[in-house]
């Protein structure tokens, strides 16, 4: 069974990947471009140099903390779609720290707006987290309008209170807080945007697999997730896992304000995010929500991204926007069509009953024995 | 001071429309179990094939057709893994958006050489009623598909199915009806308004714009949970949200200076505050997003 699980989670992101480049190459056709040609542009271009690898990072980074916080709520059984606002609000904050306080030296300014950017996106989790908690207001909805607000809030600040005159972004933080870029240490990547944000992503990658996996809380975490009766009944405080939880997921969210404003551009911009927000649930589900399967799918996104910026000379870059929809619907159609295929083998000559069969397929360490140890 | 108001309240309803119709089309596909996020997607897809279909065909009636049939193609994929894959409907949903932004932009650059936007179309003859002026056809078949949507959800046999495959659709099916027939309806209805809002939207300025819909979407998303899942109930609340919206462009011109990103929040706090039950709480069908039958899955 476990070996069956494994393959699950390898084959059907590594067949979603195939179709959805299957896919991309009928739309490289219609235009009359020969599809080879296109990919070995792509390929050549982020594999040819270190700059392109660097850029492939670069791109990966952002998508590494939205795709944690969608998968860290969702192994609670909730889903985050709120990434979005909870990154506009942390990297705003992040930016409003980094010039207000810029008497600090780099060693203390640097983590402080680190805190800031976590604060803030997890203040704007906390909001629907306790919402759920308190009123069952549903999660998925509360994040989607507060997406807006976040966008018409931060709008409202960078037009009308914290701004540089003519533009729509806020002043430069201070040169103390600024995470060192790659290329300034490791000259091969010049050019490239790559910045420490990256192995804070990976660091946080680590983080969240230590906390789902190892700690108790990540145990009663997915407790929670994988039968909230149950967790109830071991004594897992669903409401406040909620707002914990959402609180933590939207503070990761807000971690990408590491990459754009501490790293790259060192200000907060109307409209940076390019949907980084809505892609981490793309990069959640490739990634089947584990946090090493999600830097391998921020990789292949983010190749996607910076891709599309090679390839737009040749066809159109909205080709690779087609190809990430793709992606979302193979994996979970995929899903569902080969567990039916595993469930029908595995019917055949064993003679356990479907919930018992089901549990084990699912291979969640969550198992009952375990949450009456507790 | 008439025409004062008169101005605004036209305005509101040119505002509202595309609110209304998406909206009313969420009413159906959520009265039969659906989630339907992908409403935004949907509304763009159909003003982009509507303006394909009168730029090709010459005629704005069959292009409207046009942007009702690729709401309606669109909806289709959302209903497929839905119903069919039974996936997740948020993700679908979702994948739905980002699908939709991906492909018009695609083809426009294609089929217009542009990736801002199409040529001119032709636009719908309006129709001239007294006092009010003319006003696009559009709207009065939005009067007419709103009254027509209380009717069918409430008082006909089909309303009746609909509505208890999104409630029960256990019971339902050992009444001998069909869910899957009932909830593929009601997600292509969806489709149907959504892609017709689209329209609308690309009608009103002529042509189809990147990512036009804007968000207008989620707001319809938005006016139906307000409304409590009933049509007349988000038409109210897509017809509020449209007033807002009115009167801050209004007050704006006179030199009044609310924030617009303020009056842009409205709808957006209305819907978390009825859905946590502040004011008069609003509750989704009992079986909305989930599966029939239940299966396994890993």
């Amino acid at each position: 069974m476990k070996r069956k699980t494994l393959m699950i989670n390898l084959a059907v992101p590594l067949m979603a990947v195939l179709f959805s480049l299957a896919v991309g190459a009928l739309f490289i056709l219609i235009t009359g471009k020969n599809p080879f040609f296109v990919y070995s542009i792509l390929f050549s271009g982020i594999f040819g140099n270190l700059y392109g690898i660097g850029q492939l990072f670069f791109y990966a980074t952002p998508l590494i903390f939205t795709g944690l916080a969608v998968a860290f709520a969702f192994k609670a059984g909730l889903f985050n779609i709120g990434c979005e606002g909870q990154l506009y609000m942390g990297s705003l904050l992040c930016a409003w720290t980094g010039c207000v306080f810029s008497g600090l030296p780099g060693l203390l300014l640097i983590p402080v707006c680190l805190a800031a950017a976590a604060a803030g996106g997890a203040a704007w989790g906390f909001i629907p987290g306790m919402l759920k908690a308190k009123t069952g207001a549903h999660e998925v909805i509360t994040t989607i309008m507060l997406n807006f607000i976040a966008l018409a809030f931060t709008n409202y600040i960078v037009t009308s209170h914290f701004f540089v005159p003519g533009t729509v972004r806020t002043p430069q933080i201070a040169a103390a807080a600024r995470l060192p870029a790659i290329a300034g240490i490791l000259p091969g990547f010049k050019g490239s945007s790559l910045n420490f944000s990256f192995f804070i992503a990976l660091a946080a990658a680590l983080a969240v697999w230590y906390i789902l996996y190892l700690s108790r809380f990540g145990y009663e975490l997915r407790a929670m997730g994988y039968n909230p009766a149950a967790g109830e009944y071991a004594g897992v405080d669903s409401s406040k896992m909620m707002i914990v939880t959402l609180a933590v997921s939207g503070g990761i969210s807000g971690l990408v304000g590491s990459n754009y404003v501490m790293g790259y551009k060192y200000y907060f911009e109307q409209g940076f995010s390019g949907g980084v927000g809505f892609m981490g649930i793309a990069v959640a589900l490739l990634g089947k929500n584990h946090p090493f399967g999600i830097i391998a799918a921020s990789l292949l996104f983010g190749g996607l991204s910076f891709g599309s910026l090679l390839v737009n000379s040749v066809v159109p870059k909205e080709i690779l926007d087609i190809l990430q929809a793709v992606v979302i619907l193979s994996v979970v159609v995929g899903n569902t069509v080969f567990s039916r295929i595993l469930l029908r083998n595995s019917a055949t000559g064993d003679d356990k009953p479907d919930t018992q069969r089901a549990d084990a397929i699912i291979g969640e360490q969550v198992s009952r024995e375990g949450l009456r140890r507790k | 001071m008439t025409d004062f108001v008169l101005n605004i309240l036209l305005q509101t309803v040119r505002i509202s429309v595309p609110y209304i119709l998406a909206a009313v089309g969420g009413v159906f596909s959520e009265s039969s179990g659906v989630i339907n996020i992908g409403l935004e997607g949907i509304m763009l897809n159909g003003a982009f094939c509507s303006v394909v279909g009168t730029y090709y065909l010459g005629n704005p009636w069959l292009g409207l057709i046009a942007g009702v049939t690729g709401g309606i193609i669109t909806s289709v994929i959302h209903a497929v893994s839905c119903i069919r894959y039974k996936v997740n409907h948020i993700v679908s949903g979702v994948a739905i958006n980002i699908f939709a932004v991906g492909i018009t932009k695609f083809f426009l650059i294609l089929v217009f050489g542009s990736s801002s936007n199409s040529a001119r179309i032709i636009p719908l003859k309006l129709i001239t009623f007294p006092v009010i002026g003319g006003i696009s056809p559009v709207i009065v078949i939005t009067v007419f598909i709103v009254v027509l949507a209380h009717v069918i959800l409430f008082k006909t046999p089909f309303g009746l199915r609909l509505r208890a495959c999104g409630e029960n659709p256990a019971a339902a099916d050992s009444l001998g009806i069909n869910v899957w027939l009932m909830r593929y309806s009601g997600v292509a209805i969806s489709g149907a308004l959504a892609g017709l809002a689209g329209a609308w939207l690309a009608m009103q300025q002529s042509q189809f714009t990147s990512n036009m819909s804007s968000g207008r979407g989620f707001i319809a998303l938005a006016a139906m949970i307000f409304g409590k899942w009933t049509p007349l109930g988000a038409t109210g609340a897509a017809l509020i949200f449209g007033l807002a919206e009115s009167i801050q462009i209004h007050v704006q011109t006179m030199g009044v200076n609310i924030p617009s990103q303020f009056i842009q929040s409205i709808p957006y706090l209305l819907t978390i505050i009825v859905l946590s039950g502040l004011i008069g709480r609003s509750e989704p069908p009992a079986a909305v997003g989930k599966p029939y039958p239940e299966e396994l899955s890993l």
